[in-house]
């Protein structure tokens, strides 16, 4: 069971540059014919991040200059979480023509919407770094620690693509659920409004993994070291995930042709 | 190596899920209450195949016919490792290669050469590989200069060509075929007769579903008829065809 797994896993490594060739051609599809193609992501993005900024930096009480950079790495980080969790569900139901025709590992479909989103993200990064640009602020040497939470998210994100990929295949039930589920974490988990607001019941944060897995991010980014305890939360979450998920990978991949 | 395919006591079936059968909340509200409806864990179940056995080696031409629903395209699939088998197993030695939708992957909004590029990665080939089937397509498909313009704007005899000319530009040692593929205007349709008889001589064992009678007369050495999922007769082409015309 595990070693079919493992093969599959081998197999799409192997494959990655047609992961790659389809995650590219998704993005470029859905822009082909429009002027300045896939920018309209950026642009929306910034858009966005600019309107809000203004808005809750006023409701908030918030200096401009600390709100704007934090705003716009969480919506940009976010936006990359939530259609990278909403995409799952479809990693594999939406191939269903591909899986019934040809043998491909599994892990090539998940790791095309892994992709997919990361060249969304890099896309939308020239917002935060615009804003960054204009307000002179510069990030410090503690960026750097955003780079190992990074590869750890798309670790996640993998594991996430591949289990509910295939829960949402088996039961139609699930996509809808999680669609509101990501919509209440947009506005439980510190995206918009900052911790420190949250005035004595900060430390409960760390319980919800969406915040923590954000935090490991966005605090290097926003020259701040994440406490221990958010460190901990989301290494415990990941390893959760992670083993979850190939456990359920290693039992049901011989099933998800029938599923789409 | 030479190819072999060797199919043992192959079960195989399809779970009804989305119909009214096995829902989250039936699984969970039949789970809580101990109440594990009819349909119970097992789930209820399409039995598509039921205890095929062949062994093929390499000159073998294999046939199979039998109604809609025989179980001929599931078999195909399980053949293909598609679809995993419940119950025995399947072997496969040799390159394989399975027809089952000639237009797989076809992307109307890509050029004809994207889409033969894409085609080829679908297909694990490498580079040299693709940069051949590159040729040997647009070769085959005479598309000239549209080559490079999207399929959406191709005539539809355009694609047929395409579709037909990325279909038949691999050439495994076992060739699983879903209908014999051929349509197009009568000029292509001779070029493409003698392309796919090429393709097929060239494969060491084919694997045939298809409702022509002359098609399995003039290319297989053996049939299977499948009904319901078993197989009814198995044997020589001019005894199993005619068992066949009689029973159905």
């Amino acid at each position: 069971m595990f070693r079919s797994a493992w093969s599959d896993l081998t197999s799409a490594v192997q494959l990655a540059r047609l992961s790659w060739s389809l995650a590219l051609l998704d993005i470029t599809l859905r822009y082909r014919g429009s002027v300045i193609g896939p920018f309209w992501l950026t642009l929306s993005t910034g858009v966005m991040i600019g309107s809000m900024g203004f808005l809750y930096a006023e409701l908030f009480q918030m200096d401009m200059r600390t709100y704007f950079p934090f705003l716009a790495l969480s919506i940009v980080l976010w936006n990359y979480l939530s259609a990278l969790v909403s995409d799952s569900a479809n990693s594999f139901m939406g191939q269903e023509a591909l899986i019934r025709s040809v043998r491909m590992p599994f892990l090539v479909y998940s790791t095309r919407i892994v992709l997919r989103n990361l060249l969304v993200l890099l896309h939308n990064v020239v917002v935060v770094v615009v804003v960054y640009v204009v307000l002179r602020k510069s990030p410090s040497m503690v960026g750097f620690l955003a780079v190992p939470a990074f590869l750890l998210w798309q670790v996640v994100s993998l594991a996430v693509a591949t289990s509910l990929g295939a829960l949402c295949a088996r039961f139609r039930d699930i996509p809808p659920i999680v669609g509101s589920v990501m919509q209440i974490a947009f506005f439980v988990s510190g995206v918009i409004w900052q911790p420190s607001q949250l005035k004595g019941y900060e430390h409960l944060l760390a319980l919800n993994p969406f915040f923590s897995m954000l935090e490991i991010v966005r605090g290097p980014l926003l020259g701040e070291v994440p406490s221990w305890t958010i460190y901990i939360s989301a290494l415990s979450y990941s390893a959760i995930v992670i083993v979850l998920s190939t456990v359920l990978f290693a039992r049901v991949r011989g099933r998800i042709a029938y599923w789409v | 190596m030479s190819a072999e395919l060797l199919v043992q006591n192959l079960s195989l079936h399809f779970p009804l899920l989305h119909g009214s059968a096995r829902s989250l909340k039936k699984t969970i509200v039949g789970n809580v209450t101990g109440r594990v409806s009819s349909d119970g864990n097992a789930g209820m179940v399409v039995q598509a195949l039921r205890n095929i056995d062949f062994h093929l080696t390499p000159g073998d031409r294999l046939g199979l016919v039998g109604r809609n629903g025989a179980g001929k395209t599931t078999l195909l699939r399980a053949l293909a490792g598609i679809y995993e088998p419940q119950g025995g197993r399947v072997r496969v030695q040799g390159s394989l290669h399975a027809l089952l939708d000639p237009n797989l992957g076809m992307n109307p909004d890509l050029t004809g050469r994207e889409n033969i590029r894409l085609r080829g990665q679908y297909q694990f080939l490498s580079n040299a590989e693709i940069r051949r089937m590159e040729e040997d397509v647009a070769d085959f498909a005479e598309l000239g200069d549209f080559l490079d313009l999207p399929v959406r704007i191709y005539s539809s005899g355009m694609i047929v060509r395409l579709g037909f000319a990325l279909a038949t530009s691999i050439r495994p040692q076992v060739l699983l075929m879903d209908e014999w593929l051929l349509a197009g205007d009568a000029n292509f349709l001779e070029k493409a007769r003698l392309r796919l008889e090429d393709l097929v001589r060239g494969a060491e064992i084919l694997v045939l579903s298809t409702h022509l009678a002359s098609v399995i007369e003039e290319w297989c050495t053996r049939v299977i008829w499948l009904d319901q999922g078993r197989v009814r007769a198995d044997g020589n082409v001019a005894d199993v065809l005619a068992a066949y015309a009689a029973g159905t």
